[in-house]
């Protein structure tokens, strides 16, 4: 029975892939949408089923499908883990998987490539969904190199565009870069622990037997790399805010809300092992509070709508990865899930903006936009205030435990993270007033057709609003929910916060810095009601975070031109010196034989010279040798 | 058969059969025409038959004599066979000149 239900759960988003792939330039275009949907959908209903289920038992599910290999004293199963971790994972991938399959519906009708980009999407869903529950790194890897791909598709879906095609190839080799790593740590932990199995390696640990410490440092080390790569942290995360070349929902569901997120499932799977190398936990920490400040910084002076929603994301995925680092993998599981419910709206949002003024993203030339899409608005309103960190949303909560978590455990760590969060107010506000606030700035022809987007678009929005409200909830500070949950991944009994004094005061401070950057942005955009300068008057330090911090310009000097001037010393030189002697040996073999050909004239009075001169020499030095050693 | 030797000596034969060879061999060398080839190339063998013939006498043993006699009646076959090729050849291109015979040139 479980089983079934978890193959259905696994193979409907794949049927839908095949399907669109097969038949959906042959059905009409709603019904390729509509198919694409309900096969995520239905994985949604046996993962809430799933859900509850667990939430009685509390007993993981394994499910041993086969054995894939058998390696000596080595093996690996095909088998599937369905525990607390997982199924949560589950629902929220599925559930805004759904909500964002039903918004492109109507986001992509008029794209000619419709089926294309619901195939793309079911099938980035059943790799998720691989790499969520697969019992063992190797299966993990399995979704892990199947999300890469997709984002690479539905990065690259307008492919007619050579810069999203750049962006795509960007996106994929980073991420490459990070697997590399991934790969090396599982070799290492397979030849530590005998197994990659989650629950073996999870019993050895627990049993106290003893590790190579290095070597299992080494190995979460690496382990790291591969979740920087996808999670987009320092300093792999460059192809994240160009990842946003790709269709809107392709931002919010890969971008934002899930495929991100692997790097923290994955560290959290092997909390066990994180565990034992504190350094390496440290390490994680700092990476993820200075990506968390770097990005809120590039995020500041951002005119594209899109980017400096990803440059929060990648703010927020740092901030995660600061939990991480302090040991607070249920405070980041729980940031990954109100980040998901608001990331996911204000995405879906900004896709609702764009469309509606059929395809501008720069945020100079928007403005007002509150008169004419009232539920885009108050939607983006309420998710930009649980990004913020305004309390009862969200985002408050979960972003107030990371800052808890950091500020009992390192205080340089909680300023850098304050910073970060006072900024991400900061700019996110400034998004909303120059999105939504004053008076119109684009085109006459654009304002005529201002409209607030179809149902299917704001429905999506809606529920996303609702869930980033009330998101927060399943964390209660003191009254812990998710918790209590998520208690049986980790090894050992966790303690629970005490709401204190300092509890209070730090909830105080975190509102009052969100405040700050709010009436920050107030004063600037709505009282003064500045707009960004152009491209060309942009001056000083904000240049610099225009640019990026160079970041992009510096790998290209340091990393991407040094392989170039190898490669073309190695084509200009080292090729042309070895083909040069190899064509030079046949060279010299042409021409031996094109003079040779002569001497084969055909002429029975030459051969004869030549003979008898032959003979003649031979025994002319016959006898000269004889005489000259006489 | 010991006084032919003492009367005209030994080196005279040798320088005999030398220039018959030498003859011989510009024949073969500067003549066109493939039967004075043949010709000379027959001077030459008998240049060394009549060599063979003088140590024979000037060792006192008669192999080398004998030796001669196989040799001639080899080259009598050999031109045999020759003259059979040339014939063929005559018939072909109607011509005997050994510079027509180019067709096997590289």
């Amino acid at each position: 029975m479980e089983t079934s239900l978890l193959l259905t759960l696994l193979l409907a988003p794949f049927a839908g892939f095949l399907f669109n792939v097969f038949f959906g330039k042959k059905v009409s275009r709603n019904v390729s949408g509509t198919i694409g949907t309900i096969a995520v959908a239905i994985s949604f209903v046996i993962s809430l089923n799933f859900f509850f289920q667990i939430n009685n038992t509390k007993q993981p599910i394994l499910i041993d499908l086969f054995q894939w290999m058998k390696l000596a004293n080595f093996e690996v199963n095909f088998s599937f883990l369905l525990d607390q971790l997982s199924i949560l994972w589950l629902l929220f991938v599925t559930g805004i998987g759904t909500l964002i399959h039903i918004y492109s519906i109507s986001y992509m009708h008029d794209d000619e490539n419709l089926n294309k980009f619901f195939a793309y999407l079911n099938l980035f869903i059943f790799f998720m969904i691989t790499l969520v529950v697969g019992s063992n790194l190797l299966m993990m890897f399995i979704g892990w190199e199947g999300v890469g791909l997709c984002s690479y598709l539905l990065i690259g879906f307008w492919y007619k565009n050579q810069d999203y095609n750049d962006a795509a190839k960007k996106a994929f080799i980073m991420n490459r870069i990070g697997d590399l790593g991934f790969l090396i740590g599982i070799f290492i932990l397979a030849s530590l622990f005998n197994s990659t199995d989650f629950t073996t390696m999870k019993e050895v640990v627990a049993s106290g037997e003893t590790i190579n410490l290095g070597w299992l440092g080494f190995a979460t080390l690496c382990l790291f790399i591969g979740a920087s790569g996808k999670s987009a942290q320092i300093p792999l995360y460059t192809w994240l805010p160009d990842a946003m070349a790709g269709p809107t929902p392709v931002s919010a569901l890969i971008h934002a809300a899930t495929m991100v997120t692997a790097g923290i499932f994955m560290i959290t799977r092997l909390n066990f092992l994180f565990n034992l190398t504190p350094d390496v936990q440290m390490i994680i920490a700092v990476i993820g509070a200075v990506t968390s400040l770097v990005a809120a910084f590039i995020a500041l002076v951002q005119n594209d709508i899109k980017k400096v929603l990803a440059y929060s994301t990648v703010s927020q995925l740092g901030l995660m990865f600061l939990a991480l680092g302090l040991g607070a993998y249920e405070i980041a599981v729980f940031h990954v899930i109100t980040h998901a419910f608001f990331k996911a709206c204000l995405f879906l949002g900004s896709g609702s903006v764009i469309h509606a003024l059929h395809g501008e993203q720069d945020m100079r030339k928007m403005g007002g936009l509150r008169k004419y899409m009232k539920v885009t608005y108050i939607t983006f309103l309420i998710a930009t205030l649980a990004i913020s960190g305004i309390p009862i949303f969200a985002g408050f909560f979960s972003k107030d435990e990371i800052l808890m978590v950091a500020f009992h455990e390192n205080i340089a760590l909680y300023v850098i993270a304050s910073l970060a969060s006072i900024m991400t107010a900061f700019y996110m506000f400034r998004l909303l007033y120059l999105t939504f606030f004053k008076e119109f700035r684009g085109t006459e022809e654009q304002k005529h057709h201002l409209h607030e987007s179809p149902k299917l678009i704001t429905f999506p929005l809606v529920v996303l609003a609702i869930l980033s409200t009330i998101g927060g909830f399943i964390s209660f500070p003191g009254h812990s929910w998710l918790n209590g949950y998520l208690a049986p991944i980790f090894i050992g009994t966790r303690e629970e916060h005490h709401l204190d004094g300092t509890t209070y005061m730090l909830m105080g401070i975190a509102v009052i810095g969100a405040l700050i950057g709010i009436g920050i942005a107030y004063s600037n955009y709505i009282k003064k009601s500045q707009v960004p300068n152009e491209d060309s008057e942009i001056t000083g330090f904000s240049k610099v975070l225009y640019n990026k911090f160079y970041v992009d310009e510096i790998y290209m000097a340091v990393i991407v031109k040094p392989i170039y001037a190898i490669a073309s010393f190695s084509k200009n030189f080292i090729e042309t010196a070895l083909s040069g002697f190899v064509f030079g040996l046949g060279k010299v073999t042409n021409i031996i034989g094109t003079r040779g050909k002569a001497l084969q004239n055909g002429s029975v009075g030459f051969y004869l010279f030549a003979f008898v001169l032959g003979t003649a020499s031979i025994i002319a030095y016959l006898f000269l040798d004889h005489y000259i050693r006489l | 058969m010991q006084n032919v030797l003492q009367e005209i000596g030994v080196e005279n034969y040798i320088y005999l059969s030398t220039i018959l060879f030498c003859i011989g061999i510009f024949g073969v060398l500067f003549r066109r025409n493939a039967i004075v080839m043949f010709m000379s190339i027959e001077i030459m063998l008998n240049a060394v038959n009549l060599l063979l013939v003088v140590f024979s006498t000037y060792h006192q043993d008669a192999s080398g004599q004998v030796f001669v006699f196989f040799s001639m009646a080899v080259a009598a076959a050999e031109v045999a066979v020759g003259l059979a090729i040339l014939v063929g050849i005559y018939r072909n291109i109607h011509s005997i000149d050994i510079d027509k015979l180019k067709n096997l040139k590289g």
